[in-house]
């Protein structure tokens, strides 16, 4: 970190963002703000109804079904994807050819629209004709996405680890690969087992990148709509209806404005304080 | 030992790339070999998907449309963010962290949220399908993420250059141009990528944004599966094609992957 020194000019450096990001952010959020107090009937009539929506939707069933899903999956691919990607970064090649060959590999299905990654695995997850519903239909299981609450559950699963476990690989590598020889070299001389360099060496290093991983894991998945949408549709029935899709379904699909704009809030407000929590902490460690 | 460290990435990445596999596998399909049987690898081998995609305005019309407000967000997004990032990194200032926290809540917003507000507000500014509405909706999330990238690696930038700089005598910008933007241009090159990406992978304000004009290929896809029931074969096509572009520009910021996944911050 260098030393800043205070100059009240740099505002102006700024202000382009500022204004960019102002027209994007504030003028839609205060439409929101706007649309969760008041009832429309159309012909742009409103009509004041304070905190109504708010209670209904915190109230409402459908919301805590859909929260509850939300939860479940975030917390099912957060477990997955970050000992996973740290398991995997430790074992790839470090440096040369294969190193290079690893990242632009594992790097491709982040680059690769949402639509198609779900489209993608439609077709790759398709009874008889997908690869694999094809070979796990034929091992005896009765698999059937389109069908089965649970099949459709493992298919979004896999395919969230599928396309999301590289950022966490690349993080943690980028992590390990700024750890110097000589930490090693002392290791080896202490006759450290794997597990004491691993502990005591390689987490410790890369707990500033973990946290961003953890951080963009976090706030993606928590908003996640394309893939599951295009894969599922929310369905069969409701069981895969994140918060996501169900949003869009009530202020696109139904035009409830009041009740969406609160859900809207809410959503917002929580994935804002879980992640002010993380950033608060990140903060402090790069202080110390 | 050896053998087993090696076992875990391998298997990892043909997890990866069986998917991928399988898309470009139907791509070459006829139709009729999609639904008939099961089959490891195309017998009969066809261009058709391709042909018609390349051939069809309203198909290849798509991909220029995604390239054109993609290639115009990256170019929006860096530049108004380099300054910014700048500040953020060389001077303190009034309410500094607020600000910056303001700007990464923004990429916390779920663009559903954003949806209905985006759609009414680009129409009440004229700009509703236009490349220019999409550019600018996805500064939303890309400018934060760009100062984000830049600002780190700008920190790692000493004093001393700016510095020397100034009693060299160059005036603030010729500095900023000339000395200093060469000196972070890896950083840079991070940012844009992952302004590229961003922008590229994100459907939901791009197809609500849009209706003809500059309508992309991804949403040009959605309408396509639902409406012309199931031409696997074409979606396979059009899906891999839009692999393409990703693949060449990881190519192209491979030794800077790593470190501009860490925001510059390692």
């Amino acid at each position: 970190m260098i030393e800043r020194i205070h100059n009240q000019k740099a505002w102006f450096m700024v202000l382009p963002v500022i204004l960019l990001v102002a027209f994007n952010a504030v003028i839609p959020l205060m439409t929101v703000v706007n649309y969760s107090v008041q009832e429309t009937f159309g012909n742009n009539v409103f009509f004041w109804e304070g905190l109504k929506w708010y209670e209904q939707v915190l109230h409402s069933e459908r919301f805590h079904a859909s929260m509850t899903r939300q939860i479940i999956f975030t917390s099912i691919i957060l477990l997955i994807e970050i000992p996973l990607g740290i398991a995997i970064a430790l074992t790839m090649p470090r440096k040369g050819l294969g190193a290079t060959l690893c990242l632009v590999l594992m790097s491709l299905p982040l680059l690769i629209p949402w639509n198609v990654v779900g489209a993608m695995w439609n077709i790759f997850a398709l009874p008889e004709i997908g690869f694999l519903g094809h070979v796990v239909n034929s091992m005896g299981i009765d698999y059937n996405f389109t069908q089965q609450p649970i099949s459709a559950w493992v298919t979004i699963i896999a395919m969230d680890v599928w396309h999301w476990t590289s950022l966490v690989v690349l993080l943690s590598y980028a992590g390990l690969s700024a750890i110097p020889e000589a930490f090693y070299h002392a290791a080896q001389i202490d006759t450290a087992t794997k597990w004491q360099i691993f502990r005591y060496i390689q987490l410790p290093k890369m707990k500033h990148v973990l946290t961003i991983a953890i951080l963009l894991r976090f706030m993606d998945s928590f908003m996640i709509y394309t893939e599951p949408f295009v894969l599922t549709g929310g369905g069969p029935g409701n069981s895969t209806t994140f918060l996501s899709i169900d949003l869009v379904k009530i202020a696109l699909g139904q035009f409830d404005l009041g009740p969406a704009a609160a859900m809207s809030l809410i959503y917002f407000l929580i994935v804002l304080l879980l992640c002010w929590v993380f950033y608060t902490l990140m903060m402090r460690n790069e202080a110390r | 030992m050896k053998r087993i460290t090696w076992l875990v990435p391998t298997l990892y990445i043909i997890f990866l790339m069986l998917p991928i596999y399988w898309l470009i596998n139907m791509s070459f399909k006829t139709t009729n070999e999609i639904l008939g049987t099961f089959s490891l690898w195309p017998h009969n081998f066809t261009l058709d998907n391709y042909i018609k995609i390349f051939t069809d305005r309203t198909w290849y019309q798509g991909y220029i449309n995604s390239i054109c407000y993609v290639v115009l967000n990256t170019l929006i997004s860096v530049t108004a963010a380099l300054p910014a990032a700048y500040a953020f990194s060389r001077y303190k200032f009034l309410g500094d962290k607020h600000l910056f926290f303001w700007l990464l809540t923004n990429r916390m917003a779920p663009p559903a949220v954003f949806a209905l507000p985006f759609f009414q507000l680009y129409s009440a500014s004229g700009l509703f399908d236009t490349y220019l509405a999409v550019a600018l909706a996805h500064c939303l999330f890309n400018i934060p993420l760009a100062v984000w990238i830049l600002e780190g690696f700008m920190s790692g930038v000493p004093r001393e250059l700016d510095e020397t700089a100034y009693v060299d005598g160059y005036s603030f910008w010729r500095f900023f141009i000339k000395i200093f933007l060469p000196s972070i241009a890896a950083g840079i090159g991070v940012a844009a990528f992952f302004c590229f990406m961003f922008s590229w992978v994100e459907l939901l304000l791009a197809k609500t944004l849009t209706s003809v004009e500059a309508k992309p290929i991804a949403a040009t896809m959605t309408r396509t599966a639902s409406t012309a029931g199931y031409e696997l074969g074409l979606l396979s096509a059009a899906g891999t094609l839009t692999i393409i572009p990703g693949a060449f520009v990881i190519y192209f910021v491979r030794n800077y992957i790593a470190k501009g996944f860490a925001l510059g911050r390692v």
